[in-house]
């Protein structure tokens, strides 16, 4: 029996960035805000702090900071006709615990989405014709557009104290930054990174292909910054201690760094730890929810009432408390009908090695410390001569040097033993890599329902991912790593050594945590979720935040889209829905 | 009938003049409340506000903080303005019985009485709240009070402040905003051996609560020599300027009381801190020993150096400077040492409310180890102050309660 506790006007479930971004808003707006986050309050210090942080095998190998799979994971199948079986350990992405979600251990690459993205269905039409999209390809154009996005984008980078280049300054074309972009209202916050050696290698051998290299948008920080809420933040040492670590410096922007020393002040925000919600609880006309229930540390169940739920939990878990709460119509492949859990998409990366002769000091890192060029992005590039829709940027990252994960070894070094030590020794301080990052579209075969076999510790199915890369992806991936390879040539390395994706799927080795889909926005509710302020077409006191609104995944990677929508969505529950609880939007 | 509703006027008009000039008055006192940082001792952590119970740590035992709420039992409702007056200028409570100098009455015996009036009157205004007070844990004789007659024969100077004619009004607000309320020298002013404050050797840095308080006199080095009137009002203001951040017991100072102040009282504080004179004895020259400031410039760089940065120099508004800190040159380096082993957080205030801090380095540092980069730091970008051994480290490092970094 459910114990049932005083009721809230607004509880968050799940406590990352979206999350954080909301109760810095709602509290604003006078709002009584409770955040239900499964995991532990975590703060920079003590808990990142720079004594103990850089401890590659406790957090990278042992994955201290993310999702444990013996208390919360998902089934995972390639096709239809395969039977899912649960991960047992982390694999091709990282789902956070605690306080700050996979805001705290991201890498800070901090993009925004072209606006030719964000109506890729109607651009394509336009541009290629009908025929060019494959018939089980089921992209749409986003609900919003760029310009609509754009003033919360900025708000989004000047709230992280971005650093970078912009190359397009109100239609006007900038040198040194990304001419590709979408018009920004002005420079970001703070100046590019300094560069790794690597990195100047890289923009020397682009320029003389005839590409336009940049630095990559930063959420590590280029010089002390103080934030759009008063929040100081530090200078990036170039610990190289990003990816899969919390930062020690308070120089990478997490909710930690940018919102909580003025959110935890607050008399009307509160955060609750250990809380796993279970459902959100409808009422009988199940068109109005009345809160939600969470089983704490104990195993005590209780009923959390509230006016408002939003749910701000990772991209697969957000559907997944959808469909166990029946909210909104489960979609189904066989059909095509239905929407939750519809247009499950990811990401697709490859990479070429490169060996140089020169040192390059790869341990002097940060996580969006690279350069990049973006001519293959989007529709940057005529698709007409290549068959396939979408692509991505290429870039070359010196995100660390690792002593474990992060070396590079030519094609023929031993793999074991003294001569693996001896090529280590020759190479460690002489290697890089470039990356390629490309988009991956929605296909009516792949998508997140529940599993009919296996069940979590609370007896709730699993979520089930049904997933694989299609022919249109891989295509696209080999022309990027065509194009790297290019780069990785006029580098003049002692040797280079591309690494394409090819074949299925695997959730197995780690790829990117950019899973996206399973509950995305659109403008009609017999293919959407949720409407344009990600509010759920059939509960219109839920709202639904993150990546799993994107209608399908683009070429970067996705935390400054996430964050932009969260800013668009907070924008209109304080604008309009509080005024008017209700729809925001009539199909 | 006219002369009555005259009458009858001016009682409700002199009504409505008592109710404005009332809570006038209170809000007088919460400023004069805040400004005397009573919350910092007789708010405990997590309790009631103002209920008390807070443990105060003298060299002589814990005196723990009474509740001043105006409950009738337990707390000071039944005290009228006169006991409280009594209180606050000679440290006696209601029943005439000595209080003890934890309670800052060296100080409040020179605030004003209208000053003193509105304290009351705030206080009086808070909700009341029921809560005994806890018997303090003084070894005899000082558990006997009328011994503090003695003390007060010794160290205390009764009266109120008298305005020195010589100086500017911002100076003389400055000197009873210090020397009164503000009870600086409380912690900043050193000790005799039986607690009674040094007067001669006002503000040169003294004890509280396991950390050194810094010379507040127009020393360079541990003073406030190097700071601009704006800089002190900033610190004051905001926690932190360009030449360090507080953190320890003066973090609560900031976050509890200066923050609160006005513009003009901080600067009025400023001015007056300014005019305070330089010590008499010159600080000793650094250490020499190479292998132990190679030492110390070693792990200098590997622990400190990602914030406070190679040059000493920190980063601005983020991370305190270590070259020319006052802290890091104090004459004694407790407080530099209490941070290094425990960590520190620097005040959040409504005009910085990062509260960035500092990890504890106490599981990961040897006492030689922080000897050796403290010997480093005091000696290091013309930074000048004695090395420091060991057997101070393990002094602190016991007096510390080092909360686990991991």
């Amino acid at each position: 029996m459910a114990t049932r506790l005083p009721k809230k006007d607004v509880v968050l479930v799940g406590f990352g960035w979206t999350a954080a971004i909301l109760a810095q808003e709602l509290t604003e707006a006078g709002m009584q805000v409770l955040a239900l986050e499964r995991g532990a309050y975590r703060d920079t210090v003590p808990d990142f702090a720079v004594d103990h942080i850089q401890d590659e095998y406790r957090y990278a190998i042992r994955d201290d900071l993310v999702e444990e799979p013996e208390r919360e994971t998902l089934t995972f199948r390639n096709s239809l006709q395969e039977t899912a079986l649960p991960m047992r350990h982390i694999g091709s992405f990282r789902p956070a615990v605690g306080a700050g979600g996979a805001g705290v251990h991201w890498n800070g690459q901090t993009w925004r989405f072209l606006p030719d993205d964000f109506r890729i269905r109607s651009h394509t039409l336009e541009r290629y014709g009908a025929k060019f999209i494959p018939r089980d390809m089921t992209i749409q154009d986003w609900p919003v557009t760029y310009q609509e996005l754009e003033p919360y984008f900025d708000k989004f980078e000047y709230l992280c104290g971005i650093s970078g280049k912009a190359g397009n300054l109100d239609g006007k074309i900038v040198e040194g930054g990304n001419p590709f972009e979408g018009a920004r209202r002005r420079e970001y916050p703070l100046p590019p990174l300094k560069r790794s050696y690597a990195t100047v290698l890289f923009d020397k051998a682009a320029k003389e292909v005839g590409l336009k290299p940049f630095p990559c948008p930063a959420a590590n920080t280029s010089a002390p910054y103080k934030n759009i809420y008063g929040v100081q933040m530090g200078q990036c040492t170039f610990c190289g201690y990003c990816e899969w670590f919390g930062c020690g410096n308070y120089s990478k922007s997490s909710p930690q760094s940018t919102i909580f020393p003025v959110l935890f002040r607050k008399q009307n925000f509160e955060f609750r730890p250990y809380c796993n919600v279970t459902r959100v609880d409808l009422d009988g006309s199940r068109k109005h929810a009345t809160g939600v229930t969470y089983i704490d540390a104990q195993g005590q169940e209780f009923e959390q009432p509230a006016e408002l739920v939003i749910l701000c939990a990772f991209a697969t878990h957000n559907p997944h408390l959808l469909l166990l709460s029946g909210i909104g119509k489960p979609y189904d492949p066989k059909t095509g009908e239905g929407v939750v859990g519809r247009n499950y998409a990811y990401q697709i990366t490859s990479s070429v090695d490169v060996f140089t002769d020169e040192i390059l000091n790869p341990f002097m890192g940060a996580g969006s410390l690279g350069q990049a060029v973006d001519e293959f992005n989007g529709d940057n590039f005529d698709h007409g001569p290549h068959g396939f829709v979408g692509g991505g940027y290429i870039a070359l990252w010196t995100t660390g040097g690792r002593p474990i994960h992060q070396s590079y070894l030519p094609k023929d070094a031993p793999k074991w033993g003294s001569g693996w030590k001896k090529a280590m020794a020759e190479n460690y301080l002489k290697a890089c890599s470039i990356a390629t990052h490309g988009s991956v579209m929605s296909y009516r075969d792949a998508y997140l329902d529940l599993d009919p076999t296996y069940r979590d510790v609370y007896g709730n199915p699993l979520l089930r991912m049904t997933f694989d890369f299609h022919q249109n992806e891989l295509k696209m991936s080999k022309f990027l790593t065509d194009r790297a390879t290019q780069i990785a040539k006029a580098m003049k390395p002692r040797s280079f050594h591309p690494k394409p994706r090819t074949g299925h799927y695997s959730i197995e080795p780690y790829q990117t945590t950019h899973n996206t889909g399973g509950a995305i926005m659109g403008s009609d509710p017999r293919t959407s979720v949720v409407n344009r302020y990600l509010q759920t077409w059939d509960v219109a006191n839920v709202f639904v935040m993150g990546a799993c609104a994107f209608p399908q995944n683009h070429g970067y990677n996705p935390t400054g889209t996430v964050g932009a929508l969260t800013y668009w969505a907070a924008d209109a529950i304080k604008n309009q829905y509080l005024k008017n609880p209700g729809p925001l939007v009539h199909a | 009938m006219r002369s009555f509703a005259l009458a009858l006027l001016s009682i409700w008009v002199g009504a409505a003049w008592a109710s404005t000039s009332e809570h006038a008055a209170i809000e007088r006192g919460r400023y004069l409340v805040a400004a005397g940082d009573c919350a910092a001792c007789h708010t405990a952590e997590g309790g009631k506000p103002f209920a008390g119970g807070r443990p105060v740590p003298t060299p002589f035992g814990t005196i723990y903080s009474t509740n001043i709420t105006p409950d009738r039992e337990t707390g000071i409702g039944e005290w009228s303005p006169e006991d409280f007056y009594r209180a606050m200028h000679e440290g006696k409570d209601k029943q005439g019985r000595h209080l003890y100098p934890a309670f800052p009455y060296p100080w409040y015996t020179k605030l004003a009485r209208e000053d003193v009036d509105a304290i009351k009157a705030y206080l009086d205004a808070l909700p009341p709240v029921r809560q005994e007070n806890r018997k303090t844990a003084l070894p005899w004789p000082l558990s006997v009070r009328e011994v503090m007659a003695g003390w007060n024969e010794l160290f205390f100077k009764e009266g109120e402040y008298q305005p020195d004619s010589s100086q500017s009004a911002e100076w003389n607000r400055g000197a009873y905003l210090v020397e009164g309320l503000g009870h600086c020298g409380a912690c900043h002013t050193p000790k005799n051996a039986l607690g009674g404050p040094k007067r001669h050797r006002t503000l040169e840095g003294g004890y509280g609560e396991n950390w050194y308080a810094t010379s507040l006199t127009k020393d360079v080095r541990d003073g406030l020599g190097d700071w601009s009137l704006d800089e002190i009002v900033q610190y004051l203001k905001t926690g932190s300027n360009a030449k360090g951040a507080a953190t320890g017991p003066m973090a609560e100072v900031v976050e509890n009381s200066t923050q609160h102040l006005s513009e003009a009282d901080l600067r009025a504080i400023a001015t007056y801190l300014k005019s305070v004179p330089e010590q008499k004895q010159k600080a000793k020259g650094p250490g020499d020993d190479r292998q132990r400031l190679a030492r110390g410039e070693a792990i200098y760089i590997d622990q400190c150096a990602g914030c406070h940065m190679e040059n000493g120099e920190g980063q601005r508004n983020a991370f305190p400077p270590l070259r020319g800190n006052a802290v890091v040159q104090s004459k004694d380096p407790e407080t530099m040492l209490h941070m290094v082993l425990a960590g520190a957080r620097v005040a959040a205030t409504r005009g910085n409310p990062s509260g960035l801090a500092m990890p504890a380095f106490d599981w990961k540092l040897t006492d030689q180890d922080v000897a050796d980069l403290a010997t480093y730091l005091r000696g290091a970008w013309g930074n000048r102050a004695a090395p420091v051994p060991a057997s101070d480290v393990k002094k602190v490092r016991k007096s510390v309660v080092a909360q686990s970094s991991r």
